[in-house]
C-alpha cells in the first residue's frame, strides 16, 4: 500500500490531484461522468465581485501540445456563486473546495475573499493575481512584488482560512514575487497561471483570438512550470501547489519532486474529461514503479 | 455525454473537399438531431467538433469538409482505424415546435444535421421540405440522399450551376405556408435567414471550442435569455433569443 495523502495548511487531501480553476467549471459537467469525490479537492472558476461575460469570441486557439484561452474570467459574480453555484456544488462534491478569486482592485479582492471565507465548503482561498490592476495602469498585480504583497495583506486581514496566492509566470523574477507574498502572510503559493501567447490565422492573416493574445497552457508549458515550481519551492517555506501542463501521474510525481505539495490539472481536463480520474487511478501504480511508498517523502526531492 | 472508442467503417470523398465517415461504436449518448461529436486526433491538442448527420444503434455518420490540418488528417484515415470520441454533445433541435410543414435549410457543411432532423420529423408524421445551399455544383453533396427520404428538395448554388442561382434565402422567399424553420450553416446565412423567415425557428451556431462539453466557457455567447455556451446550451438557439 502506498500513501497518497498530502496536507496543505492543515487540510488533508486523499491525493494531491486538483482540477485547476477555469477548466472544471463548478464541477457538475464532470460529476455526470464520474464521482468527483475521488479528487483531492478542486479549484472552481475564477470569481469576481461583479458578473462578467468575459472577452469576445473566438476565445480559444489550438497550439502544438497546448491551447490558448482568452475566456476573460467569465463568471456569475460572487453573489450568485454563493447563492446558486455553491449549493449545487455541495450536492456533487463533499470535500472542501478551493475558492479561486480574482479582482481588479485591492478592495475587490478583499471584498470577495471576506465573503467566500464564510462559506463552509471552502477549504482554501486561492487568490489569482494575474488580472490587470485597473488602478495602476492595467499592469497585472502579479507582476510586481509590492502589488502582490498588497493584495495578500488585504486578503489576510479579512479572512480566517488559508490563503494561497496564484502567480503568473509572465514575469522576470517569480521568486521575488513569491517571497513578497510569503512575507505578507500568504499561507501558500499556487503556480503557474497561463503564459501569454498568440496565434495568427494564415487564411485571414489576423490573430485567431478576438482579443489578439491569450493564456497559453497545456502539456507544452510543463517544463517551464516544473522550473518555476522548483525555484519558488526552494525559496519559500509555505507549501506550493504546482500546475502547468500536468497530464499524467508521472507529471504529478515530477511536479512534487520539484517541490509541490499538491498538483493542479488544467487544460488536460478539457480534451480528456477523465484526465484527473485516470491520473488518480494510475498514481499508486506509478509510485510503485518508481519505488515511492509515501508521496510526502518526495516533495522537493529533486533539490536534495 | 459519453467518451468511447469508435472504428472507422467508411471514410470516402463525396466531393473534392467533403467526406463521409461512418463510425461504429456506442451511440447511446445521442438524444437529438443537431447534436455533435468531438473527435480526438493524434498529434492535435484540441478535439474537432463535427455534427451528427445520422446514427443508428451501432453507427454514427458524419460529413466533414477539409478546411485545415485536423480535417485533412481525418481525411487520410483508413477504415479499421479507431478514434477516441465524445458523443451526445449539445442540445440539438427540438422537433416538438415544428408544426406540420417545417422548412429545413442547410448551407455547405451545415447540411449534415438536416438529414437526421428530416428523418425524425418524418417519423413524427410531419412534412418537412429542405433547401440545400452550395457555392457550386461541384461542391454539392447529399442531394440524392435527401431525395430518397421522399421529401421536397430545393437546391441553390451561388453560381447557378445547379438549382436556383443565388442563396438559400432566395428560395425561402418563394416558399409559402411553412410552419417553422430549422437551419445550420455559416453565420451570415443564419442572419439573413433570421431576417427573411416569417415564422420562428431554430438556428445552429459554430464557435471555436476548448472542451465541447461546458467546462471552459470558451464558446460563450450573449443571448436575450442570458449568457449561453454554444457547446452545452447550444449549438441550437431559437430565433427570438439571438442577439445579432
Ligand atoms: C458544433 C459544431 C458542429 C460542426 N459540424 C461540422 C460538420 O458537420 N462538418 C464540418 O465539416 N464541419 C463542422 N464544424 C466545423 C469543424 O469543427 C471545423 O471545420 C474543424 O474543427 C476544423 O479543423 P481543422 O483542424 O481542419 O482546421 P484548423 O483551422 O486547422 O483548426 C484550428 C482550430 O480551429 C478550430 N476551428 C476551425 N474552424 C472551426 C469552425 N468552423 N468551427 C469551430 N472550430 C473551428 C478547430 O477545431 C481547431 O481547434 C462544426 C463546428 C462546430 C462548432
Ligand atoms: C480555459 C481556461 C480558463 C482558466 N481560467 C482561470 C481562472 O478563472 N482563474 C485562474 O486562476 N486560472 C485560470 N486558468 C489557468 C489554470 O487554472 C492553470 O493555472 C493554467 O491553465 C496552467 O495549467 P494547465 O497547463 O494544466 O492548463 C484557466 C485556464 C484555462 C485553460
Ligand atoms: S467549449 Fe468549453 S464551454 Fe463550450
Amino acid at each position: 500500500m502506498v500513501n497518497t495523502k498530502v496536507t496543505l495548511s492543515g487540510l488533508t487531501l486523499d491525493n494531491p490531484v486538483i482540477p485547476a480553476s477555469g477548466t472544471f467549471g463548478y464541477g457538475y459537467e464532470f460529476a455526470e461522468l464520474y464521482d468527483i469525490n475521488i479528487l483531492g479537492s478542486f479549484s472552481f472558476k475564477g470569481t469576481t465581485k461583479e458578473p462578467r461575460f468575459g472577452n469576445p469570441t473566438p476565445r480559444i486557439a489550438e497550439c502544438p501540445s497546448g491551447m490558448i484561452n482568452s475566456v476573460g474570467l467569465q463568471n456569475p459574480g460572487i453573489d450568485k456563486v454563493i447563492s446558486e453555484e455553491l449549493p449545487k456544488l455541495r450536492k456533487c462534491f463533499h470535500k472542501p473546495v478551493i475558492a479561486n478569486i480574482s479582482g481588479f482592485s485591492v478592495d475587490e479582492y478583499a471584498y470577495c475573499c471576506e465573503r467566500i471565507d464564510k462559506e463552509e465548503q471552502v477549504g482554501i482561498i486561492e487568490v489569482n493575481v494575474s488580472c490587470p490592476n485597473v488602478h495602476h495602469g492595467g499592469m497585472s498585480f502579479g507582476t510586481s512584488p509590492e502589488a502582490a504583497a498588497e493584495v495578500t495583506r488585504a486578503v489576510k486581514a479579512v479572512t480566517t482560512k488559508p490563503v494561497y496566492i496564484k502567480l503568473s509566470p509572465n514575469v522576470t523574477d517569480i521568486v521575488s514575487i513569491a517571497k513578497a507574498c510569503e512575507d505578507a502572510g500568504a499561507d501558500g503559493i499556487s503556480l503557474i497561471n497561463t503564459m501569454m501567447g498568440m496565434r495568427i490565422d494564415l487564411k485571414t492573416k489576423r490573430p485567431v483570438i478576438a482579443n489578439k493574445m491569450g493564456g497559453f497552457s497545456g502539456k507544452a508549458i510543463f517544463p517551464i512550470a516544473v522550473r518555476m515550481v522548483y525555484q519558488v519551492a526552494e525559496a519559500v517555506k509555505v507549501p506550493v501547489i504546482g500546475m502547468g501542463g500536468v497530464s499524467s501521474a508521472e507529471d504529478v510525481i515530477e511536479m512534487m519532486l520539484a517541490g509541490a505539495t499538491a498538483v493542479q490539472v488544467g487544460a488536460a481536463n478539457l480534451v480528456e474529461p477523465f484526465a484527473c480520474k485516470n491520473i488518480i487511478e494510475d498514481l499508486p501504480r506509478v509510485m510503485e514503479r518508481y519505488g515511492i511508498t509515501d508521496l510526502n517523502d518526495i516533495i522537493g526531492g529533486a533539490r536534495k | 455525454m459519453k467518451q468511447s472508442i469508435y472504428t472507422i467503417k467508411i471514410n470516402q470523398h463525396l466531393t473534392d473537399q467533403v467526406l463521409k465517415m461512418v463510425l461504429a461504436g456506442d451511440t447511446s449518448a445521442i438524444t437529438a438531431p443537431g447534436q455533435f461529436i468531438n473527435i480526438k486526433l493524434d498529434g492535435f491538442f484540441l478535439r474537432r467538433p463535427i455534427s451528427v448527420c445520422d446514427y443508428d444503434e451501432k453507427t454514427i455518420t458524419i460529413l466533414y469538409k477539409i478546411v485545415g490540418k485536423g480535417t485533412e488528417y481525418l481525411s487520410t484515415l483508413p477504415a479499421g482505424k479507431t478514434l477516441d470520441i465524445l458523443t451526445g454533445l449539445g442540445n440539438g433541435y427540438d422537433t416538438a415546435k415544428s408544426g406540420q410543414k417545417p422548412l429545413l435549410i442547410g448551407g455547405g457543411v451545415g447540411v449534415p444535421p438536416m438529414y437526421r432532423l428530416a428523418k425524425d420529423l418524418l417519423a413524427e408524421g410531419k412534412k418537412p421540405s429542405v433547401i440545400l445551399g452550395f457555392n457550386t455544383k461541384e461542391e454539392a453533396f447529399y442531394i440524392e440522399e435527401f431525395k430518397a427520404l421522399g421529401i421536397p428538395v430545393h437546391v441553390a448554388t451561388a453560381d447557378g450551376s445547379l438549382g436556383t442561382k443565388g442563396f438559400v434565402t432566395d428560395v425561402v422567399k418563394t416558399m409559402e405556408n411553412y410552419t417553422y424553420f430549422y437551419t445550420c450553416g455559416p453565420e451570415p446565412m443564419l442572419k439573413a435567414l433570421s431576417d427573411v423567415t416569417v415564422t420562428s425557428g431554430q438556428l445552429s451556431f459554430e464557435e471555436r471550442m476548448g472542451c465541447g462539453f461546458g467546462a471552459c466557457m470558451g464558446c460563450s455567447c450573449e443571448t436575450k435569455y442570458g449568457t449561453k455556451r454554444i457547446c452545452k446550451d447550444g449549438p441550437v438557439l431559437e430565433k427570438e433569443e439571438i442577439k445579432w
